[in-house]
């Protein structure tokens, strides 16, 4: 996964809403159900296409959460990557044309 | 750990009263005229598309997760499809229910890239002349079967919904052989439901009860048979303690009309949403709450039955027979039959096994929890990211 900046958007084929403070996330094509976190919530609410992850992170989680800005990027960029195995996450060097639902 | 985490997500909207389940039927209107069909058909004022547009809105902000779109057929109304990518786009999980018949390729493939999670399809038998004498409609099991094919053909989940009635009842063999040929899910439902304005002919059709220990012991419908059809437990305090269903708890029914109901199967008011907002109606609704305040503790008949634990009992249908607390017949049929074990409300009318066809105005039996749905639900919880420590 390019570190230098990366774009993340929502997937279109996906289901999700809040739940208590949790975000559920389920994939159509599959049907394999996730729940995020607070802080993997914020990053999921944050993936427009549009906005870098670096800034989401800075912005979204650093700004809210007391946590070491390299460490949350880093954690940040493997939980992106996993999301988007599943399909839940769209991961581009380039901003998406349009923007997340 | 398959389904562990939609438990635990169920219970917690349970727990905190969220509706998480919204069943939305759009029409009445029907290209089908089914002999078992409890529906009016002709529209007597649909919300309009705005109108569940605007619905659709209130139900996202409300924490609705999982919408079931049905009628009625869905496909009737011309703006289904803009409701549906409506709805998409509120990002639900949605599952449509229809016969299919005006499903062809270009709708299937919307279908597809609308991300729609499960289309639930009727087939009443494998025999057209069997299925198209329920449906009334010609060529109706050639059209919805090739619909199927091509939703299939997008790799679309599908799942076949066989009600069972005397008219069929021979058929479910080879309802369930189809779906595999189809590589689609099989369920069914015995339930037969009284007509909307409460002509209960209807129930003729019903399977009769002395039918039901041979699909109880059918493992390929209820799962582990010997623990399926096991005497009940004595009732501890928590069976005591708990509830009947989600219905009013974390699910509700939504009519065409805007109509708010605890369930499909439970035509209790409690408001309407062109008139009161969705979560007024859910949070403040007095119905709604008295719905939600039963315990089973509070039973009139059932608390004191030997069955409470393990019982199926429908709130909805015990209402339909007059007494929301009071006990389902259906119910205790299917408990009694399920088990061989009298129900507290047969032995307080001198019963033994239950009256043959007993004529009481609810449907006869209701399989909810049949484990014959193969879907995987693959779960995991992501803890990505450093635990903040403020």
């Amino acid at each position: 996964m390019p570190e230098n900046c990366l774009y993340i958007a929502r997937s279109s084929a996906i289901a999700a809403r809040a739940l208590a403070g949790e975000m559920m996330v389920m994939n159509s094509a599959d049907s394999t159900f996730f729940t995020l976190n607070e802080v993997a919530t914020a990053i999921f609410q944050a993936a427009d296409g549009r906005t870098p992850l670096r800034e989401i992170v800075r912005h979204r989680i650093c700004d809210q959460f007391d946590v070491d800005p390299e460490q949350a990027q880093t954690d940040a960029e493997q939980f992106v990557t996993e999301l988007s195995s599943h399909g839940i996450l769209l991961v581009s060097t380039q901003p998406f044309a349009s923007e997340a639902p | 750990m398959t389904m562990s985490l939609m438990s635990e997500v169920g219970q917690k909207a349970f727990d905190l009263g969220i509706p998480i389940a919204v069943h939305l039927d759009v029409t009445y209107r029907c290209n089908e005229r089914c002999v078992h069909c409890y529906l009016d058909h002709d529209d007597h004022g649909e919300m309009t598309t705005a109108e569940i547009k605007d619905v659709l809105d209130q139900l996202a902000e409300a924490g609705v997760f999982f919408l079931t779109f049905s009628g009625g057929e869905v496909f009737l109304r011309r703006d289904f499809f803009e409701l549906l990518e409506y709805a998409r786009r509120l990002m639900f999980n949605v599952k449509i229910k229809t016969n299919a018949v005006m499903i062809h390729e270009a709708e299937a493939r919307r279908i597809r890239d609308l991300g729609v999670d499960t289309i639930q399809i009727s087939v009443y038998s494998h025999r057209p002349e069997v299925h198209d004498a329920i449906t009334k409609l010609p060529h109706s099991l050639e059209r919805t079967i090739t619909a199927i094919r091509f939703l299939r053909q997008q790799g679309l989940r599908v799942t076949i919904a066989n009600v069972l009635m005397t008219i069929n009842s021979s058929d479910q063999n080879g309802v369930q052989e189809l779906a595999a040929e189809l590589g689609a899910h099989y369920t069914l439902d015995p339930t037969i439901t009284p007509m909307m304005d409460g002509d209960t002919s209807v129930l003729a059709l019903r399977v009769p009860g002395e039918e039901l220990p041979g699909i109880f012991s059918n493992p390929a419908l209820v799962g582990n048979q010997e623990e399926f059809c096991a005497p009940p437990k004595p009732p501890s305090e928590e069976d005591l303690e708990g509830y009947s269903c989600s219905a009013g708890h974390s699910f509700c029914y939504i009519s065409p009309y805007g109509d708010v109901f605890p369930c499909v199967q439970f035509p209790l008011p409690t408001g309407n949403v062109r008139q009161q907002k969705f979560l007024d109606i859910w949070k403040f609704s007095p119905a709604m709450k008295e719905v939600r305040s039963i315990q089973a503790k509070d039973l009139t008949v059932c608390s004191s039955c030997s069955h409470v634990g393990s019982c199926s009992r429908c709130p909805g249908l015990a209402y339909v027979e007059g007494n929301m607390r009071g006990p389902s017949t259906a119910d205790c049929e299917k408990s009694f039959y399920r088990t061989g074990v009298p129900t507290a409300n047969m032995l307080r009318q001198g019963l033994t096994r239950p009256r043959a066809l007993s004529g009481n105005s609810a449907a006869l039996i209701q399989i909810q929890p049949v484990p014959i749905q193969t879907v995987q639900i693959q779960s995991a919880q992501i803890q990505p990211v450093s635990v903040p420590t403020c």
